[in-house]
């Protein structure tokens, strides 16, 4: 690549991440400044206080809201991959009848949109009685018709010959299923778990439907209720529960990152 | 060791096509069986269903004297190698040698002394804390092998294990495994579609065409006397040579060239206008002066060392290949004048392939050959 060619390409590159960042940078300056700079358009705080975000843990039970978050992601993350990969394994491992007009039957699923089944969904958890509850909150997104559908795809790539070797000495199905075939998915199921955890964390519809207390709302319902309540003008405090927010994510981002590149499958067979 | 019996063996994967015709045969304990065929004859269908992989669609097998058509793979005590060795990718050497071993109820420390015996037995001591990615190919095939050994089962079950091995390599392991086999006197039974494994291998050998049994019996036999032109064709590098040739009155005519009287015995025998002659090629000699033969012209030749291929043109299209050892500098349409043996002479029913009986037998065939 000539000099110029490599100028023109970083230049592209930087302006465009600029573009892309620029929301989340200003939100994390904001979370610095007090009320009369943000009307002023500022760009820069004039000093780095945490004002802000003392006053974020004061104004809304901020922690409650974090650890319900943290609760209910993490159960819908162990519940997605649970349900999916047994699913999965069933849909490639366990020849039965009609196991691929099942699957497809599955997969259309997803295309029917989560809102379209909400009323539905709200009515069997208020049946259940599980409004206000972790349950309400969890339960229902379990079954999810993307996860089975990528681990099944992930399963396929393991040569059936494994699995017969594996019968040849006698090793039962759910041993084969939590020995061979989830270790060496590692990397679909990182990305999966990932996956759900970010969607369910990012969730705010659901959670504000089943919950009218504080003792099991999300983050998400608190930052609206920051933004929404009495003080919509202290854009600060808001921005600073934004970055404790979206903090998780990121952080969870950059763990998960190297297990996504490594590959597993690799020696299997020839 | 554990004798395998097949009755009338069947199978059909979609109730209309038959891909095993019914196979009768029995393996005796300790035996070192092989299958042989091209591919996509049923080969490893067969193992499969023998292995408890793929259901009997019709007739019996017994392992050892007991019915064993319904019984799961484990309960069926063999062990069994595949093609792509089928190693756990995650799995250090030693954790895929004794994976499953505990179904077996076996102590760690059986575990790990039999573990340590089948890794020195095939040279893996040095690898046991390897995962299979960081292994040649030759090595992981090791690996399979020791995973089949340990689990002491007497009955062993190979699907082409060699053929994604190079050539130097293969050679080896076929010396190898013939010899695990016989120190532990297992029942082998080892499918391969290589004719070269088959005959240097087996102690006996079934050779499988379109799922029907085209013979069974050792190697030696086989090579000798084999039953019918696929056979013939199929065993032996380079191949037997086979030509058509018609009978006329008391003789028989290859391609309107060559006379071969007939004696009157194989005329009753067969009652035929048309045979097919077969000849193996260590079996074509340079004639002598005083030897009647027939002059073909050489069209390619392959000095291997200890002995020399001679490529030659017979009849219209047809080519046969002659070995003679030695090293023979042979020019390119050089002409030559070969004989074969009356006794080296098969004769084969040109329309169904099976062998004429008696056809090995020299008193038939007249001494002279004549050229028209
Ligand atoms: N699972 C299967 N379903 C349908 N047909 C099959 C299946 N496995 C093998 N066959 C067919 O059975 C025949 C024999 O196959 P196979 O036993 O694999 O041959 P070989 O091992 O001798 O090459 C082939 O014609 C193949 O197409
Ligand atoms: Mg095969």
């Amino acid at each position: 690549m000539s000099l110029t060619k490599k100028i023109v390409t970083y230049t592209l590159l930087a302006s465009f991440t600029l573009i892309m960042m620029f929301p989340i940078l200003y939100a994390f300056l904001i979370s610095f400044m007090q009320g009369g700079e943000v009307l002023q358009g500022k760009l820069w705080p004039e000093s780095f206080s945490f004002d802000n975000y003392i006053s974020a843990f004061e104004k809304v039970p901020l922690l409650t809201y974090l650890l319900n978050s943290l609760i209910v992601s993490t159960v819908i993350m162990i519940g997605v991959l649970a349900v999916s990969s047994l699913a999965a394994f069933a849909f490639v491992f366990i020849n039965f009848k009609g196991r691929d007009i099942l699957f497809y039957l599955f997969i259309s699923t997803m295309m029917i949109p989560w809102e379209a089944a909400m009323v539905p969904n709200f009515q069997t958890v208020q049946a259940l009685g599980w409004l206000n509850s972790y349950a309400g909150l969890t339960i229902p997104f379990f079954a999810l018709a993307f996860g089975t559908f990528l681990l099944r795809q992930q399963f396929k790539t393991i040569p059936h010959e494994l699995y017969e070797a594996s019968q040849v000495s006698g090793i039962s199905r759910f041993r084969f299923f939590y020995k061979i075939a989830l270790p060496v998915s590692k990397t679909s199921m990182v990305t999966l778990g990932i996956y759900s955890f970010l969607t369910a964390w990012n969730m705010y519809l659901w959670p504000l439907l089943v919950t009218n207390n504080e003792a099991v709302r999300t983050v998400q319902i608190g930052l609206k209720q920051m933004q929404s309540q009495e003080i919509s003008t202290e854009w600060g405090v808001v921005m600073a529960g934004v970055v404790i927010v979206i903090l998780p994510t990121l952080v969870l981002l950059f763990l998960g990152q190297k297990r996504l590149q490594e590959g597993l499958t690799q020696g299997a067979i020839k | 060791m554990k004798k395998v019996e097949l009755i009338n063996f069947q199978k059909s994967y979609d109730q209309r096509t038959q891909v095993l015709k019914g196979i009768d045969v029995i393996i005796e304990p300790g035996e070192f069986f092989v299958l042989v065929g091209p591919s996509g004859c049923g080969k490893s269908t067969m193992l499969r269903m023998i292995a408890g992989l793929e259901s009997i669609s019709g007739g019996d097998l017994f392992l050892g004297d007991k019915k064993a058509n319904h019984l799961t793979p484990s309960q069926r005590d063999l062990s069994m190698v595949f093609q792509n060795y089928a190693l756990y990718p995650h799995l250090t050497v030693e954790e895929n040698i004794t994976f499953g071993l505990h179904v077996k109820k076996i102590f760690k420390k059986e575990q790990k002394m039999r573990c340590e015996e089948a890794g020195e037995m095939l040279g893996l001591t040095d690898y046991m804390k390897r995962k299979p990615k960081e292994l040649s190919g030759g090595q992981r095939q090791r690996v399979a092998l020791a995973r089949a050994i340990v689990t002491h089962a007497p009955l062993c079950l190979m699907d082409e294990p060699l053929s994604n091995l190079d050539a130097k390599l293969r050679a080896r392991m076929r010396s190898e495994i013939r010899q695990i086999q016989r120190k532990l006197g297992l029942t082998m039974i080892y499918v391969t579609h290589d004719q070269t494994e088959a005959m240097t291998m087996a102690d006996r050998m079934m050779i499988l065409n379109g799922g029907e049994v085209q013979q069974i019996g050792k190697p030696m036999d086989i090579y000798n006397e084999p039953k019918n032109t696929f056979v013939a064709s199929f065993m032996g590098a380079p191949p037997m040579n086979l030509i058509h040739a018609k009978v006329k009155g008391s003789s028989l005519v290859v391609d309107e060239q060559w006379l071969i009287p007939m004696s009157e015995s194989i005329r009753a025998a067969a009652q035929l206008n048309e045979v097919t002659i077969g000849v193996r090629p260590e079996h074509i000699q340079l004639a002598n002066d005083d030897e009647p033969g027939f002059v073909v012209v050489v069209s390619n030749v392959e000095v291997l060392g200890t002995e020399t291929l001679i490529t030659f043109n017979i009849g219209d299209k047809k080519q046969w290949i002659a070995r003679w050892s030695g090293q023979w500098n042979l020019r390119i349409e050089q002409p030559l004048r070969i004989f074969i043996e009356d006794q080296h002479l098969c004769l084969f029913d040109a329309q169904t392939g099976g062998k004429l009986d008696g056809s090995q037998d020299s008193s038939f065939l007249n001494k002279e050959w004549i050229t028209i």
